[in-house]
């Protein structure tokens, strides 16, 4: 499977361990490549405050790339990949296709135009739907049974639903404890899994983001969690980053390592906690490398 | 069809501080809402069972509770829609208020910020003659917010309340909405001036909550981020939330892609000493953070490079005016 792919912000700046780890399993996968050079960043839903036109025509643009390669477009954040989805539900609005027009008016100077085929996935839904649980189980030679992992979401990757397409996906709602069942591991669901990191008012009202964060990592503490995993850097970001402040606000001793989506599935395949950069991470590893001399082989 | 309704419940009275579960097996008509369902338990089951309803049209909005963990009218969701695959619904009082008793909740603290932002049409001049006049597309601007029923599904459901009950919530700043963009009322400033301030706009996650559980459409999330962007409009910058947003835009229109390192220096406005000040705290904050980020090899690289093509995303901006 070729798909563009869209490795957003972060993956290069603030978590610089994702982009390595996916490319990674991607090639372990049979996923190839081709990265959009010069895609922008989606506006995270930020620039889309002040002018949600600007956000789309930029979103247009990276839309059109992929089109002329005739590839879907893959992410690895759960924001990245809800934001598009919103814009190109609105670009394909079959109700208003002179919204289209009007966007691609902007694109004409770069000799870009969007026709609207593009289709974007998320990694962990290329996985679900594209390939299979069963296939991506196949290519595991490492069972996780020891871990107790709980899924974290990322709020646009769930919400708003008018987006999302989960009429003809139902899947994709239980997509994450999908695959943390395929690596043998078992799940530890809470009621928080669809809920916000804080990461948005992290800069703003520092105080409730991080008591979303203490909220988050210290119940699935209690519910017995080895560790966290999303499919959305920024909630990494906040969940493993802001954790050392969320215990010391909270008052309770809070260890919860967070796992980045392609990490885990990258253990599962064989490759080492190292290859998989858990070492860069705030919040320490060790239980799970620990785990991992101890798991069995598939 | 067979249903199981495990309804959260809690009787101060014969219970105490606990509440318990309670499971109802009901035989129901497909066509039966949640609400019918409760209705049935309070009429041939369990006559104690307290819950709030009345016009069961998502009208009144009296039936917003939880169901399956998700904040909605009773009224308005099918039981067809929600049945899990075990034969269950999940049935509790609203969040982020307190249980009165079963399912009713107290809708003071609702009630009391909805209060806060002056929900009513407030002018400055002489009452003119005969009529206020409004444009016909300033009102059909506001049919969104208008719709508003007050049931508190939002508030329910929103992240930011479940850890800060001091935020105004998504209810208020809706109806706020709703009276800014209402041509007669003449006391923007003075809104603004108040979202502008901690528990405001500006403390919102952009979670999406709010708008998905809305029974009305009125999406409150959409509506307190056109009130920052009109904050901004009027030349109120003097937060971080406002110094983020433009700080963000800066970034993206000169790069492409973001850099997060100056979107913080931007936010916190650290080169502009008055308003590095006032984050002092905040910025000294910052220092372990970044400790740990520098050990861990994490920090984000130092020169962040423009992506290819940045300049028609810089045009783009300029003909959008942004």
């Amino acid at each position: 499977m070729k798909v563009a792919f869209y490795p957003g912000c972060v993956s290069k700046g603030g978590c610089p361990e994702l982009y390595p780890a996916t490319v990674k399993i991607c090639e372990k996968l049979g996923i190839e490549l081709d990265e959009l050079e010069g895609a922008s960043c989606t506006g995270s839903g930020v620039l889309q405050e002040k002018d949600r036109l600007l956000g789309d025509v930029l979103n247009a643009r990276t839309f059109a790339m992929a089109e002329q390669k005739n590839l879907p477009i893959m992410t690895i954040c759960s924001t990245c990949q809800g934001v598009m989805a919103q814009a190109n539900k609105r670009l394909t609005d079959p109700d208003h296709p002179e919204y289209l027009e009007e966007v691609n008016t902007f694109l004409k100077d770069e000799g870009l135009e969007y026709k609207g085929t593009t289709v974007i996935k998320h990694i962990l839904w290329i996985l679900v739907e594209d390939f299979g649980v069963e296939q991506v189980k196949s290519s595991f030679v490492r069972k996780l049974n020891d871990l107790k992992l709980a899924p974290f979401y990322g709020c646009y990757i769930v919400r708003p639903s008018w987006a999302l397409d989960f009429e003809d996906n139902p899947d994709r709602q239980q997509s994450l404890e999908m695959l943390i069942e395929a690596v043998g591991a078992t799940v530890v669901d809470f009621e928080g899994k669809t809920r916000c990191c804080g990461f948005p008012i992290l800069t703003i009202n520092e105080k409730n983001s991080v008591s979303m964060v203490a909220k988050h990592t210290s119940t699935v503490q209690e519910l017995g969690a080895d560790a966290m995993v999303t499919p959305c850097p920024l909630c990494h970001l906040n969940l493993d980053g802001y954790q050392p402040k969320a215990r010391k606000q909270s008052g309770i001793s809070i260890h919860m390592p967070i796992l980045h989506l392609p990490q885990l599935i990258g253990l599962a395949l064989g490759f080492s906690p190292a290859d998989m950069g858990l070492e860069r991470h705030i919040i320490s590893t060790d239980a799970i490398t620990k785990a991992l001399k101890e798991s069995n082989p598939v | 069809m067979k249903v199981k309704l495990d309804v959260g419940r809690f009787n101060p009275e014969s219970e105490g501080d606990k509440s318990f579960r309670q499971e109802f097996d009901l035989e129901v008509e497909e066509y039966y809402t949640v609400l019918d369902a409760l209705m049935q338990v309070r009429d041939y089951e369990d006559p104690s069972l307290a819950m709030r309803c009345s016009c069961r049209a998502s009208i009144c909005g009296s039936c917003a509770m939880k169901i399956n963990g998700t904040s909605g009218l009773g009224c308005n969701t099918k039981i067809v829609d929600v049945i899990k695959k075990d034969g269950t619904v999940k049935v509790d009082p609203a969040g982020n208020l307190p249980v009165v008793k079963d399912l009713v909740v107290d809708m003071e603290p609702f009630w009391s910020k909805v209060r806060e932002i002056k929900p009513f049409l407030q002018t400055k001049g002489p009452e003119p003659q005969d009529e206020y006049i409004a444009p016909q597309q300033a009102m059909l601007d506001l049919v969104k917010p208008v719709g508003c029923i007050m049931c508190g599904a939002c508030v329910s459901d929103c992240t930011v309340l479940e850890v800060d009950s001091n935020f105004i919530g998504p209810a208020a700043l809706a109806k706020a909405s709703r009276f800014i963009d209402d041509p007669r009322d003449e006391m923007n400033a003075e809104r603004f001036a108040q979202l502008n301030q901690y528990t405001g706009v500006w403390d919102c996650t952009r979670c999406m909550a709010c708008v998905e559980v809305c029974p009305k459409g009125v999406a409150p999330m959409d509506r307190i981020m056109t009130i920052r962007d009109q904050i901004i409009n009027a030349g109120i910058k003097n937060t971080n939330g406002a110094r983020h947003a433009e700080g963000f835009a800066s970034i993206v229109k000169r790069y492409g892609t973001l850099d997060e390192t100056q979107l913080v220096i931007k936010t916190f406005g650290v080169l502009n000493p008055i308003v590095a000040l006032k984050n002092i705290k905040a910025l000294f904050g910052l220092l372990p953070v970044a400790y740990r980020a520098l050990r861990k090899n994490k920090l984000p690289p130092v020169f962040h490079h423009k992506i290819a093509g940045v300049s028609y995303i810089k045009n783009i901006f300029k003909k959008l005016g942004a």
